[in-house]
Parts: structure tokens; C-alpha cells; sequence
């Protein structure tokens, strides 16, 4: 019974933070029908500015959780004015486009900000700061489930309640889901759509960002290539929730990280990508447009 | 009538031949010298080279002077035959070659059959010497499988583990290294392997697998592959309070290690290559080679230097170039040399070469007696 929950927590921690990743995906696709490949790049990004600022403020004399929470929301501004400025440079020109096109774009700006790092920074693996504290309080279960997965579990969760009411209960809310209904009729009644892209992109990076710190602060170490496997993983998870799909996201996010973790767990960790690309396999020939996906309309 | 121009020609060059051959000892050095693989060629050359001067400037090996013969085989089993005959037919005594293991297959064939001796340097492939074709082989380096076989002796003996789980990257270094360990823990019957599993390189987490060492009850954890997976395994089984020693090889034992897995890395085990250069032959050796060549030696130049030093040791011990002598010499008589002091075992390989246990103390490796 342990075995199957140590699997179970350890799948949640891992799929929440594939769903963090993979909201980013499905936002943006909702409103352009655009796979941004470099999103995974972002996540990557928001881990090396944690990562920078760490270190500097060790330099200074902070304090574990400081460090973290500043570290964090550097992240995640950094985060936000690399997808904003991803989207005007690589996107927004290629709006009117064949769809291929901002496609190819995408892959572009992915290898461009790999690369932009390994030049910049180094190709070898850097040692991340472990930032989150053991939690005394958590020693006696601490086998099963560590601080830190209990602390990726509550940020996620808290994070992923927050993009909801924000969609439901604000205006810029509102305006994304107009714009994703139809993109010419919200501009014609009076939002301003670039705003709602832009801004689409920005909360995207921003979840990536704090994914990005999560998961750095778990598994210790960090590279230039780190967002292309995670970025791979959380694409599967939009697809598998039914991308486009907020809740979807989610839902795929954990079903993903839950299949490789038992997958892992009882048959091989050899395995474990067999597997989880198995179950994507499974349930796009039972449901096409994915968990919670809508079947796609023909537009005339 | 050009057939019998050649062999008059050859015979000529034969007669001419013979006689030099009393005076001389010839030294065949065979191994990349030309393409891609040349630096891994060209250090034992130089070496050999160097050696011979040396030792004729002194007045040579048993009042004869060494005459090196030194012919390319770019790694290639092609051309490795053909180094190989070309040597036997100038009437070679003994060879430091070849440099990689399917060359050095290739020419052995060649050489066992003139009963010339091949010393290499660096040909590790395990069944050049155990399979026992080969009676004329010897190296100076120690075979792939040593690493694995030093690692489950050390958990089995050292560590007194009964309980042994393997993991491997799935790549053919990680997983060579550790197919062999559970091979010789098998072989060794003190052990049994629990887990024998692949890890995917870059997952987020390993989790699973380190519950799973847990509900195994394993009492030691052998890894075969690189430092950053191993990092990430060390950082998480102490997070899951996993306390069971981690033992990896040589693609552990490094700073990156060090520094990765910080504070985890304490009291982590790595087989890695002996520390050589507190030898004095080895120091020798080296210092000679920067004063000539101005420059640090390559790869291997220290078992290509080690491999003349045992050729011609064997030599002056047997007295002369005999086959059976020098034979014998090579595995009775222990020589110092730039890897060690070393000597033969009965299927060749160098006994005391190779690789030592090293533990993280206090933020560095430290070699294990």
C-alpha cells in the first residue's frame, strides 16, 4: 500500500508540474491555433534567471525562503518579457500567414533560445540551490512524500485555482475567451485582440516560470536543454487533455505524470516513456480531440 | 620473367636483411597514426620511439641496438592485416600494438600464427585475452569489463552487501558497466541482484525507482552511467531516506559530480583509473616527454610507454628474443613501469593496472586502499 502511494504522490507532484507547463500550450493554441514550441525554452529560461539570482542573493547574505520567493518572481517577470517579446518578434508577424509558417517560426525560436543559453551560460549542468527547507513536520512521512513535492502539489494547485478565476472573473479574462470564441467578432466589438494575445502569452510564461523554478529546486540540476523533454512532455499532456482546453490541460497534465509514475513503478522505469506516450496513442484513437477536447467543427 | 625479377629482388633484400637482423632488435609499433583516431595512435608511438633512443644511447638491450618499425593501420581491421604481414615479413620481434580492438583482432591472427608477441596499449575489448585464442597477446590497460567486476567485488566484499540493485542508463557505457557488475556478482554467488533496471536519462524525477530500491530491501546501489543522472539519484534517495551505499563508475568519479550533487555527493563510491602519476617511471616518463616534445603526452601515452618498458625488460630477462622466453619472462618477472609495477597474468592481462575504488571524502575522491 505504501509502494502504490509513494507512486501515487510522486505522480501527482510530477503531473501537476507537466500541467503547469502545459496550460501555457493550450492557452495559446485556444486563441491562435499556434503550437509554441519555444514554451518549453521559457520554462528552461525562468529556471536559469532563478538559478542567477539565487546566487546573488546567497552573495548577499538572504535567507532560504527569501531566496526563493525573490528568485521566483524574477523568474517570472523575466519569464513574462521573454514570452511577450517571443510573440511580437516570432509570431505576430506571421499572424495572417500560412499556419505552417508561425509553426516553423515556433521550432526556430525554440533552437534560438537553446542555443542563446548554451553561448550565453554552458552547456554543462549547473547545481540549482536545493530552496525549499525540509519541513520538520514532515520527517515522520518524509519517505513517502517530501517538502518539496508537498510544496509543488500546493503551488500548482493554488496557481492553477488562480488562471481559473482569472479566465471566469476578470475582464482580460473575459476578453480571452471572447477572442478564443472568435477572433473577428470580439475585435469587432471592441477587444483589443493583440492586447489579449500578448497578455495570453505572458500568463503562459509566467506558469512555465514557476514550473520551471518547481522543478529546478526538485531535482537539484539544471541545462540549456532541460525545456525541450519537459516541453515535449507537456505538449503531450495539452494534446492528451484536448488542447485548447484549459481544465483539459490539467487532467492530461495528471494522467500523463501519473501513467509514467505507475508505469515506472510496477512494469520498468526503462519504460517509462513507452508507456506514457502509449496511453496519448490509446486515447487519441478512443477520443480524437483528446479527454476533454471538443470535436473539432469544420468552419465553411 | 617479372616474377623471378621479384623474388631475386626479394631474396636480395632478404640476404641483405638477415644479417642486420643479429643486430638488432626490431620493435614494431602498429596503431593510428594518419586520420581521426591518430591521437590516440601517435602518444605510444612517440613513446616507444623515445624509449628506444634512450635505451640505444645507452647502449641498447643486451649489447644490441633497437630499431623501431613504425607502420599506420588508421584503426582499420583492413589495413591492420596488412601492418601485420608487412611487419612479420620484415622479421619483427615483438610488437606494441595495435591501438583499437577490432585492428588489434584482426592483426593477431597474423602475428600468433609467426609467433610474434603483440603488447597493447590500449585494446580493452574483455575476449582478446579471455577467450584464450590469442597466446601472444598482452596489454598494459585493463579490459572493459574490469570496472564492473572491481565494483561488485568491492559491494560484495567490501561492503558486505546481500542485496544488490543495479541501475543502468540504457547506453552502452552505463549499461556495459552494468551488465558486467551483475555478471560478476552473479558469478561471485556471495550477492544476489534485487533490481536490474534502466533509468531514462533527463527524467524529472526518479522516484519510482528509488521506492522501488527501497521495497527490494537492496543493501547497495550500483550505477552504471554519467554524473548527472547519478546526481539527481543520490539527491533523491536521501531525500526519500533511502541510506544505502551508491557505487558508480568512472563517468561518475569527476568534479562535475562533486559539484552537481554537492552535499549529497559525501561517501558516494566510484571505480575510476589508478592514480598513476605518483610513480616515478610514470613522472620519468613524462617529464622526458614534454622536454622533447614540449608539450603534455596524449592517450594512452602511459601504457604505450609501459608497453615498451615490459617488452624490453621481458628481452633482457630471457636473454634474448626467443619466443618461449620472452613468453615466460612477461609473466614471471614484475617490472616497474609508467603505469605501476606490473607482470602478466597466464591470459595476459597486466596484473596491478587499472582501476581503484575512490570514495567522496569531505568534498573530494579519495582513493581507497
Amino acid at each position: 500500500m505504501d509502494f502504490f502511494l509513494e507512486l501515487f504522490l510522486s505522480g501527482l507532484t510530477r503531473g501537476s508540474i507537466y500541467a503547469l507547463i502545459a496550460l501555457g500550450y493550450t492557452m495559446v493554441y485556444g486563441i491562435i491555433q499556434l503550437i509554441n514550441f519555444a514554451h518549453g525554452e521559457i520554462y528552461m529560461i525562468g529556471a536559469f534567471v532563478a538559478l542567477i539570482v539565487a546566487g546573488v542573493l546567497t552573495i548577499y547574505g538572504f535567507s532560504g525562503v527569501s531566496i526563493l520567493v525573490i528568485a521566483a518572481l524574477v523568474a517570472v517577470i523575466y519569464a513574462a518579457a521573454y514570452g511577450y517579446t517571443l510573440e511580437k518578434i516570432a509570431y505576430r508577424p506571421l499572424r495572417n500567414a500560412p499556419r505552417l509558417s508561425p509553426l516553423i517560426s515556433a521550432i526556430g525560436a525554440s533552437l534560438f533560445l537553446q542555443n542563446y543559453v548554451l553561448l550565453a551560460q554552458t552547456p554543462d549542468f549547473l547545481p540549482f540551490p536545493m530552496l525549499i527547507p525540509e519541513f520538520a513536520f514532515m520527517e515522520p512521512v518524509a519517505h513517502i512524500m517530501g517538502s518539496i513535492e508537498l510544496v509543488i502539489l500546493i503551488t500548482s494547485a493554488l496557481t492553477m485555482i488562480g488562471l481559473t478565476l482569472l479566465i471566469k472573473y476578470t475582464r482580460i479574462g473575459k476578453a480571452m475567451r471572447a477572442t478564443q470564441q472568435d477572433m473577428t467578432m470580439a475585435r469587432l466589438v471592441g477587444v483589443n485582440v493583440d492586447r489579449v494575445i500578448s497578455m495570453t502569452f505572458i500568463i503562459g510564461s509566467v506558469l512555465a516560470a514557476i514550473g520551471g523554478v518547481l522543478v529546478a529546486s526538485y531535482i537539484g540540476q539544471i541545462n540549456f536543454y532541460i525545456g525541450f523533454m519537459a516541453g515535449v512532455k507537456a505538449f503531450t499532456a495539452a494534446v492528451l487533455g484536448g488542447i485548447g482546453n484549459i481544465p483539459g490541460a490539467a487532467l492530461g497534465g495528471l494522467v500523463l505524470g501519473l501513467s509514467e509514475s505507475f508505469a515506472a513503478g510496477y512494469i520498468s522505469s526503462a519504460y517509462e516513456d513507452v508507456f506514457a506516450f502509449g496511453v496519448l496513442v490509446l486515447i487519441l484513437i478512443l477520443r480524437p480531440s483528446g479527454l476533454l477536447g471538443k470535436a473539432a467543427k469544420q468552419k465553411v | 620473367m617479372r616474377k623471378l625479377k621479384m623474388f631475386l629482388v626479394a631474396s636480395l633484400a632478404l640476404a641483405l636483411a638477415t644479417p642486420a637482423m643479429a643486430d638488432t632488435i626490431k620493435v614494431g609499433v602498429a596503431g593510428p597514426h594518419t586520420g581521426d583516431l591518430a591521437p590516440y595512435g601517435i602518444p605510444t608511438k612517440d613513446a616507444v620511439v623515445m624509449l628506444a633512443d634512450q635505451v640505444n644511447a645507452a647502449g641498447g638491450v643486451l649489447g644490441k641496438q633497437i630499431e623501431v618499425m613504425a607502420l599506420d593501420d588508421q584503426c582499420k581491421p583492413e589495413i591492420a592485416t596488412n601492418v601485420a604481414t608487412k611487419l612479420v615479413s620484415d622479421g619483427v620481434d615483438i610488437v606494441i600494438g595495435h591501438v583499437c580492438s577490432g585492428a588489434t583482432k584482426a592483426a593477431l591472427g597474423i602475428y600468433n600464427e609467426a609467433k610474434v608477441i603483440a603488447i597493447s596499449p590500449s585494446a580493452t575489448n574483455p575476449p582478446l585475452t579471455q577467450s584464450g585464442d590469442y597466446p601472444n597477446f598482452y596489454r598494459t590497460i585493463a579490459p572493459d569489463d574490469d570496472q564492473g567486476k572491481l565494483a561488485a567485488d568491492f559491494t560484495t566484499d567490501k561492503l558486505g552487501a546481500k542485496k544488490i540493485a543495479i541501475l543502468h542508463d540504457k547506453g552502452d557505457y552505463g549499461k556495459g558497466f552494468a551488465d558486467f557488475s551483475k555478471m560478476f556478482i552473479e558469478k561471485g554467488g556471495k550477492a544476489e541482484v534485487v533490481l536490474f533496471e534502466g533509468i531514462t536519462p533527463g527524467a524529472m524525477d526518479y522516484s519510482a525507482v528509488v521506492q522501488k530500491i527501497r521495497r527490494e530491501k537492496a543493501d547497495a546501489v550500483i550505477f552504471g552511467g554519467y554524473h548527472p543522472e547519478a546526481s539527481k539519484l543520490v539527491a533523491q534517495m536521501k531525500r526519500k531516506r533511502v541510506k544505502v551505499p551508491f557505487i558508480g563508475p568512472d563517468g561518475v568519479k569527476g568534479d562535475g559530480f562533486l559539484e552537481i550533487a554537492g552535499k549529497n555527493a559525501e561517501g558516494v563510491y566510484a571505480t575510476g583509473p589508478m592514480d598513476v602519476s605518483k610513480y616515478a617511471e610514470n613522472q620519468k616518463a613524462k617529464a622526458d616527454y614534454i622536454a622533447k616534445f614540449g608539450k603534455e603526452p596524449g592517450t594512452f601515452f602511459d601504457q604505450g610507454y609501459a608497453a615498451m618498458q615490459a617488452a624490453l625488460n621481458a628481452i633482457e630477462v630471457a636473454g634474448g628474443t626467443d619466443y618461449a622466453a620472452v613468453e615466460k619472462a612477461l609473466k614471471s618477472s614484475p617490472v616497474a613501469t609508467a603505469v605501476g609495477k606490473i607482470k602478466f597474468d597466464a591470459k595476459g592481462d597486466a596484473e596491478g593496472v587499472g582501476f581503484s575504488v575512490f570514495q567522496v571524502q569531505n568534498g573530494t575522491f579519495v582513493e581507497l586502499p
